[in-house]
């Protein structure tokens, strides 16, 4: 399975499950990266992490790190 | 009095205001209290105490605005105080009567999340419904009356930046507290709830007798609480069932397909879709806004990296430039009135108290208030439009090296003009271990006060060589070097900390990157006046008594022996000055000399004093850095303010204490007197020369000699603990490194 970090600039994916229970995990949910949801890839920050994603229609900031915990399945 | 306070107590509200980060909940509470509100901290935690009042229709409110947050699931002190001052946990504020819940509308599926956990709470609930406008560019229709009724609490709409709405929403505030409290909605599966139940009525069954059961929310959470936060907090530590009850729990919840903790996000994000059927209406495809596109060249890899750059250096130079001058004003206005003082005071100590100790710690406390507002202008500015995340965003992989992340950055940055509000500014950062290792590292950055230590000394003795073709000069070198000192050794501490005292896992940095907007006038001159102000009124009176405390060390014994030597010279000269009349070719030669004598009776008082003997008294300790009693002197003198140095040298070295590091000549007078400065036991060694010059300016770019950031890290941290932390391990860090420097300049020059 593919994770949130592997999304290409511009890409679209939708999330499976986020791996895990700690903090990082809890925020990632609490921010609406549940099971089902579209996410889409805005844009990478200039020094390369973290990543900036459009999802439930605002912007989210998320770091690469934290991104691979995050299974996705990509559209094309 | 009585009966009216009485009578105003019963128709007292309280309400707790509480809302995602970058709703605007700042500027509605602002917009409700005014001026009527005062800042405190929570004791034992960092998070600041905002409460304000008003008054709707004759009755009072007390408005309790709680830190901005995305979820009420507390995983550290900081975050549970905002569960606990809902639930009335708290013994220093009374339970609300209503909850004021804040929401973009132009995010509301994910405001509504934590809605939803506030509904759970039980209280009732009013809805603010703010930035509609925002929404509509974006092609987002929201029905109030249809949202108000799915989630069964009134929704107010507002524009709080307009000050529009609020007295509607004064109106629903006041008629929802007489409403009984609404039975609490549940958006968990009934497995779930049903789990709750067991672990409720288990931890009612195993409390010991008059303990209060624990609110069904927090049972909740328990359930919840993966992290383990919460179950080290409200499990006793010999309560070994419930955690094995809690591990069951989630197993069988596992089995029955509401697996924790992903349950919580699924069963609110499902309810917040059901309450937004009918009520939200999207176009199609979500228009490309102005937002967007700023986004797009903000953050694009060349345009936002040289854009942040540029703002970074507006920013840097105001705090340090544009500062400058308002701090020249006071320097002048605080020497006026000290000279008003010497002028209608009588010779004393008295005069010496006011004029020295007064004068010049009031002034000491104001000289930093251009420098912290024009900061928290540009802060609230950043803040407000929307850029401060984006700056966090683009400075993140950098901060991450050094086990800290973007947040930390404009307060660093900030440091390098001064501490002060560099330390002020630490507050957008939510993660506590993050937050105080940014406060304890950001007195490292070499501030402006340093700036004339380093400059004196350089000119003094770096000597002005220069290289590749006169590009780069040893003395602009050196220069660099200093701050690189601080930087360097700032980094090493930051990634000591967190992997010692403040040892944790790397905060997240899962946090939303808001529209942009235009920043509101008045909560930005709000903002910048609250924290000037707050500065004054909370590190004011210490600031003063420290200064106090170092003008007494330096004034007394002030036995009048000392002047014993001089008197008849002064005399001698007073006569010669009467007789010559003002013509007299000779006056002004008789006149530098008088001038000359009261200055050396100026350093005799000084060498006498309590502190001067104690620069003697350190002396051993100060000689492995290649200092004598007087440069130790000096930086006792200089604890309150590092820049006081320059000022304490030119007494001892006799020049008087009126050294302008802005006047080439009165530096230079400094810089042949140090120069020529010998040791007492040794005429014939000069107690300066390159390594211990190198040695105090390499002293003063990593000591803590300064008293309003020490205070200043004691109200933010709310503890004398980290300041005292601070000064030892910086002065400890200061004393090796400058011994370290003189040991090998010495090595390196025999």
């Amino acid at each position: 399975m593919n994770r949130l970090a592997d999304v290409s600039l511009g890409g679209k994916a939708v999330v499976r499950s986020v791996m895990g229970g700690d903090d990082v995990s809890l925020r990632l949910l609490e921010m609406g990266l549940t099971p089902g949801v579209e996410v889409r890839l805005v844009g990478v920050a200039p020094l390369g992490d973290p990543l900036e994603l459009d999802v439930r229609g605002y912007r989210l900031s998320v770091r690469k790190s934290e991104a691979a915990r995050v299974e996705v399945e990509l559209l094309a | 009095m009585l009966a009216m306070s009485d009578a105003a107590s019963e128709t007292s509200l309280t309400v707790a205001l509480l809302g995602n980060p970058n709703t605007g909940k700042s500027t509605l509470f602002n917009g409700l209290a005014g001026v009527r509100q005062r800042v405190g901290n929570y004791p034992g935690v960092t998070v600041e105490k905002k409460i304000g009042h008003l008054t709707h229709a004759g009755r009072r409110f007390t408005l309790i605005d709680l830190p901005g947050t995305y979820s009420l699931a507390p995983r550290s002190p900081d975050e549970m105080v905002a569960v606990d001052v809902l639930l009335g946990r708290r013994g220093d504020l009374p339970p609300p009567n209503v909850v004021l819940s804040i929401v973009d509308a132009s995010n509301l599926e994910r405001n509504l999340y934590l809605v939803s956990q506030v509904l759970e709470l039980g209280l009732p609930t009013v809805v603010a419904l703010n930035m509609t406008d925002v929404a509509l560019q974006r092609g987002i229709a929201i029905d109030v009356a249809r949202l108000s009724a799915q989630l069964g609490v009134p929704v107010v709409e507002v524009q709080a930046h307009r000050r529009r709405g609020l007295a509607e929403l004064k109106a629903a505030l006041a008629s929802a507290a007489g409403v009984a409290a609404r039975p609490p909605t549940s958006p968990f599966p009934v497995a779930f709830q049903q789990e709750v139940d067991l672990l409720a009525s288990h931890l009612d069954e195993s409390a010991s007798n008059g303990t209060a059961p624990l609110p069904r929310y927090l049972v909740e959470r328990l359930l919840l609480d993966t992290a383990g936060y919460l179950t080290s907090q409200l499990l006793d530590a010999g309560q070994k069932a419930p955690v094995e009850l809690l591990v069951e729990a989630r197993g069988r919840l596992a089995e029955a397909g509401c697996a924790v903790p992903a349950v919580e996000a699924l069963a609110r994000y499902g309810w917040v879709a059901t309450v937004l059927q009918g009520v939200m209406t999207r176009r199609a495809t979500r228009p490309v806004t102005t937002s967007d596109r700023i986004d797009h060249v903000l953050t694009h890899r060349l345009w936002g990296t040289l854009f942040f750059l540029l703002m970074m250096v507006v920013v840097f130079q105001s705090v340090f430039n544009v500062a400058a001058w308002p701090m020249e004003w006071i320097k002048d206005a605080q020497a006026a009135v000290g000279d008003w003082a010497t002028k209608h005071m009588v010779d004393g100590a008295l005069r010496s108290l006011v004029v020295k100790g007064l004068i010049g710690g009031v002034g000491g406390v104001v000289i930093f208030l251009p420098q912290i507002m024009i900061l928290f202008l540009f802060i609230a500015v950043l803040e407000d439009c929307g850029y401060m995340a984006r700056a966090a965003y683009l400075m993140d992989r950098l901060m991450v090296r050094v086990g800290l992340s973007g947040k930390s950055f404009i307060p660093l940055l900030s440091s390098f003009a001064c501490a002060i509000p560099g330390v002020m500014a630490t507050r957008v950062i939510e993660n506590r271990r993050d937050r105080l290792t940014t406060i304890l590292v950001a007195p490292l950055m070499s501030c402006s006060a340093r700036l004339p230590v380093y400059t004196l000394l350089i000119a003094a003795f770096i000597p002005k060589r220069s290289y590749v073709g006169g590009l780069l000069g040893l003395q602009g070198l050196t220069m660099t070097a200093m701050y690189l000192v601080g930087v360097v050794t700032a980094m090493f501490v930051a990634l000591l900390l967190k992997k010692t005292l403040l040892r944790g896992p790397t905060p997240s940095f899962v946090m939303e990157l808001p529209s942009y907007k235009w920043p509101s006038p008045a909560t930005v001159v709000y903002r910048m006046v609250e924290r000037g102000w707050s500065f004054v009124r909370r590190a004011g009176t210490l600031v003063v008594a420290v200064s106090v405390v170092v003008w007494a060390a330096l004034y007394y014994p002030h036995d009048q022996l000392v002047e014993g030597p001089f008197r008849e010279r002064l005399a001698e000269n007073a006569k010669k000055l009467v007789q010559l009349g003002k013509d007299d070719p000779r006056h002004g030669a008789i006149e530098r000399d008088q001038a000359r004598l009261r200055n050396e009776i100026l350093g005799a008082y000084n060498r006498q004093s309590y502190l001067g003997r104690l620069g003697h008294a350190i002396e051993p300790a100060v000689r492995p850095l290649g200092w004598d009693w007087r440069i130790g002197c000096a930086v006792i003198a200089s604890f309150p303010a590092r820049e006081v140095v320059v000022a304490t040298l030119g007494i001892i070295y006799n020049l008087g204490e009126d050294v302008k590091m802005d006047d080439e000549e009165s530096r230079g007078q400094l810089a042949a007197a140090l120069t020529s400065a010998r040791w007492d036991n040794d005429i014939q060694r000069p107690v300066f020369n390159v390594p211990v010059a190198l040695s105090i300016m390499v002293f003063f770019a990593l000591c803590a000699q300064c008293g309003s950031t020490l205070i200043v890290i004691k109200r933010e941290t709310n503890s004398w603990g980290w300041p005292a932390f601070t000064f030892v391990y910086m002065t400890a860090l200061a004393y090796l490194a400058a011994l370290v420097t003189y040991q090998v300049g010495m090595w390196l020059t025999a």
